[in-house]
């Protein structure tokens, strides 16, 4: 450490401000942050969700229970899917920044292929139950269920709305600066949506068959 | 089916006089307002100038006349709670009718909380952050202007109530199982829900914006030690936003789902939980009483340091006992239902937290008066303002210690101390801080000051007429009345009512003089005609004009200290006794964002889809989403971002602006 600081050119460090004093930063760092923080929010409307499923995990008014309900074969797919998305997701954005617009459209295709799978598989497992009398209106707990699960759902459509908007954005107005930022925000919220169904998937469904 | 879904003509209340006679008048006086704006040809001037502004000044203006309209409103309704109150003694019955005496309360609660307070707070940090900041915008002024939108839909639909159905009859809280449509089949709660998701939604993009604003976009040289105290607050209360407005909108979200597609998160039946949603209703809502009240903190720590002509006592331990207060905020929430009936040990925790609590708010109050001690004072209506809090907002944080005291709470919950309690620190703390911060920030944003006169009688009014409407009510609630009675059988207590009834009018002098001072003051405004610095501030927002320009700022300032602005007047002074010659000065273009129709199209549709949520119009409601859709579509593909303002208008301005401030 003694020798970085010996090293360090004394008064040019002094001239330089510290990140914060040096004045308003680039739209793409305050755009990126802006939607970190949202994305924050979001996981704090998740968390409250989390935490009302969490409480009547249990209230199953003698209705089915998690156990007798989940399939964890389709389960598992959903989520391969979903992580595989991810995976597409992040080679979109390389794609991105190598202005190569076939693989942009490639990776956007593929990312949104994988998360239709996941919407269907997801929808199959709601219509399934409510075939058999399992619907939100059984239970406290399916209540939660489908409300956690659907708040999850939900947030994926609207981030495959979101994609396709983006793809129309960058054939119209190709790689802008406003067109690329709103690129890296998609991005973000999908990772984000993995994130959330990470614990999803561990609190619901491995928790469910657990008990 | 019905293509109007519930909605005919029973909806109106024809029969109930005292509600049509309201709905008529208020229905009477906007259509009067507009077609005079209309006669006079000004729709072209309010289109382009306000009302697709995303100007943040502008903005500010707007969210403020937004809070004092509304001011107006909760307060008639408290006029007439106090009037029912005074006379429904023994076996009497008053004027209001049960039915309508409920929802009088409950629009009372909303509409003071989130319609009143929350657009004041948040138009006030609108119109000073940014220029506190030295930057020349908010980091999202669409945004921003939506955010603007989304709230007025939500008090235009929970004033829609008035005149067509009914409001909530739940109070303000609309706790289930009362709120389910088992106990409340109309449509009530469905305004409140929907008025509230639809202007939460609003408050949370306030808060991202403000977040990010404050930790991203500041003048060069401001670091976070060199931020003014009002912007430390205000990044306190929006990082609250943040984390607590998405819990409200999952709560709400529950019970909505409850009460439309027949799920059990709250019911009675099929195991809901009630107490789950007042548990994650409070976990919301005590972040919400810091989030309106840190913003007034910081408005009094502006206010008491500029007119005692100090730097503000103890700067790091004020911005310490905000960032506290943020932070304990999140684990007080338990001590709005010690009766809920959990543990000794879990009521024990959430009690000593609350008195912790504590501890930074009297850190502050400390600061704040120390920072007067050894200053000259300057008795301006702002520092009335701030002493008449600090002397009021203890005795309302000493009587919320007493309550966090378990087995005391168990006798005074849901009892007329509570209400004295709560209405002591808002009133005496948020409404007081308001007052103090528009008639601090007025000249600023008008370029002509309030008059002084009027202005003490205000305060003076709201002052003794606060204390006469609410020590009654500690007295009350130690006699054992509780809330939300529209008539009572201990003829012992009608006294004390009629005492808080005639304070009640002492404040409406007080709001009276207020309307007063603002017409006397537009009347004379040659007279108190004001530059930059009207009151010798100490902070950025007066170092530009009055009101100041789009740009705020023809050069972004270099921030070297805490109190950047008294800093550079010192070392003004410093130059001309040595004569040294001023810095020539180089205008260049400047890029602002450009005005955009988004934020009201995006709130005509936001009311259709509420108002259609509300009566169970399906189609209509279908409509007014891909309304929004649409426009949040057209707004991505916009291709002009931003225009330039060239630099010899700025050049034209500044001298212009230096030659008042000379002359």
């Amino acid at each position: 450490m003694s020798i970085a600081v010996a090293v360090d050119d004394e008064v040019r460090y002094e001239a330089r401000p510290s990140a914060s004093e040096a004045g308003p930063a680039p739209k793409r760092i305050v755009v990126g942050f802006g939607f970190w923080v949202f994305l924050l929010s979001d996981i704090v409307m998740f968390a409250a969700i989390f935490a009302a499923y969490a409480a009547l995990a249990h209230a199953t008014a003698g209705g089915p229970s998690g156990g007798q309900l989940f399939n964890q074969r389709s389960v598992a797919i959903e989520t391969g899917c979903l992580l595989a998305s991810s995976y597409t997701c992040g080679l979109m954005s390389l794609a991105i920044g190598s202005r190569r617009f076939a693989a942009t459209y490639l990776a956007a295709l593929v990312t949104f292929v994988l998360g239709a799978c996941f919407l269907v598989l997801e929808l199959r497992e709601f219509a399934g139950m409510i075939a058999i009398g399992a619907g939100p209106q059984r239970s406290a707990f399916l209540s939660a269920f489908f409300t956690l699960v659907g708040c999850h759902g939900l947030h994926v459509t609207a981030g495959l709305v979101w994609l396709v908007v983006m793809m129309a954005q960058v054939a119209i107005k190709g790689f802008r600066a406003a067109v690329e930022r709103r690129l890296l925000c998609f991005s973000l919220f999908w990772h984000a949506l993995d994130i959330v169904w990470v614990w999803l998937f561990t609190v619901v469904y491995l928790m469910g068959v657990l008990s | 089916m019905n293509l109007l879904g519930k909605l005919d003509w029973s909806a109106i209340p024809f029969d109930q006089p005292i509600i049509m006679g309201a709905s008529g008048g208020v229905v009477l006086a906007i259509v009067s307002i507009l077609s005079w704006v209309t006669l006079k040809g000004y729709v072209p001037y309010l289109w382009r100038e306000w009302i697709t502004s995303v100007d943040h000044k502008r903005i500010g203006i707007m969210y403020i006349i937004l809070a004092l309209i509304m001011l107006l409103r909760g307060f008639a309704d408290a006029i007439m709670m106090r009037a029912q109150q005074a006379v429904a003694a023994g076996g009497a019955q008053g004027y209001l009718p049960p039915d309508h005496f409920d929802q009088i309360f409950s629009a009372h609660g909303t509409i003071m909380i989130f319609f009143m307070a929350m657009p004041f707070v948040i138009g006030m940090m609108n119109f000073v952050v940014p220029l506190q900041l030295g930057v020349r915008d908010m980091a999202f002024p669409t945004l921003n202007s939506v955010a603007l939108g989304l709230t007025a839909s939500g008090i235009l639909l929970t004033n829609i109530s008035l005149a067509v159905g009914e409001f909530a009859k739940t109070g303000w809280v609309a706790y289930p199982p009362l709120s389910e449509l088992q106990f409340s089949p109309g449509v009530g709660v469905d305004y409140y829900l929907w008025a509230l998701q639809i202007s939460g939604v609003g408050t949370l993009m306030t808060g991202i914006n403000f977040v990010t604003t404050i930790l991203k976009t500041r003048a060069p040289g401001m670091s976070y030690m060199r931020m003014p105290v009002f912007c430390w607050t205000s990044l306190a209360a929006n990082l609250l936003i943040v984390a607590a407005f998405p819990v409200l909108t999952a709560t709400l979200a529950m019970l909505l789902l409850d009460r439309y597609l027949g799920f059990h998160f709250f019911t009675i039946d099929g195991q809901g939980n009630a107490m789950m949603y007042v548990n994650l209703f409070w976990v919301w809502g005590h972040p919400e009483v810091y989030i309106l009240v840190l913003p007034a903190f910081g408005i009094f720590s502006e206010v008491v340091s500029a007119f005692s002509g100090k730097p503000l006592f103890g700067y790091r331990s004020m911005v310490a006992a905000t960032m506290s207060i943020c932070v304990l905020s999140f684990i007080v929430w338990l001590h709005h239902f010690f009766t809920m009936g959990a543990s000794a040990n879990v009521n024990g925790f959430f009690g000593v937290m609350t008195m912790i609590i504590a501890v930074p708010t009297g850190v502050k109050v400390f600061n704040w008066l120390f920072t007067m001690y050894g200053g000259r004072v300057r008795f301006t209506v702002p520092i009335l303002w701030s002493i008449g809090f600090m002397v009021t907002f203890v005795i309302g944080g000493m009587t919320g210690v007493l309550m966090a005291v378990p087995p005391a709470d168990f006798q005074l919950h849901n009892s007329l101390f509570l209400i004295a309690h709560f209405h002591n620190v808002i009133i005496g703390g948020t409404v007081f801080g308001l007052m103090a911060g528009y008639n601090y920030w007025f000249p600023k944003a008008f370029g002509f000051k309030l008059d002084e006169r009027w202005g003490r009688t205000s305060f003076w009014c709201w002052l003794i007429g606060f204390y006469l409407a609410f020590m009654p009510l500690y007295a009350l609630g130690l006699m054992g009345m509780t809330r939300r009675m529209q008539h009572y059988d201990v003829v012992s207590w009608q006294p004390w009512l009629v005492v808080a009834a005639v304070g009640v009018v002492v404040i409406f002098a007080g709001i009276v003089s207020q309307v007063i001072q603002l017409v006397v003051s537009i009347r004379d405004r040659e007279q108190v005609k004001v530059t930059a610095d009207p009151w010798n501030g100490r902070t950025l927002e007066w170092a530009t004009a009055s009101p100041p320009p789009a740009w705020n700022f023809a050069m972004l300032p270099q921030v070297t200290d805490i109190d950047a602005f008294a800093f550079w007047k010192r070392k003004q002074r410093e130059r001309t006794q040595q004569a040294q010659p001023t810095k020539e000065r180089k205008f260049e273009p400047i890029e602002i964002p450009k005005n955009s129709a988004t934020g009201f199209i995006t709130a005509f549709f936001a009311v259709v889809t509420g108002f259609a949520l509300i009566w169970h119009i399906w189609w209509m409601a279908g409509a007014g989403a891909i309304g929004v859709f649409l426009t949040m579509l057209a707004f991505a593909f916009r291709n002009e971002e931003e225009i330039k303002i060239p630099a010899d208008q700025i050049a034209r301005f500044e001298l212009a602006n230096q030659a008042e401030i000379a002359g």
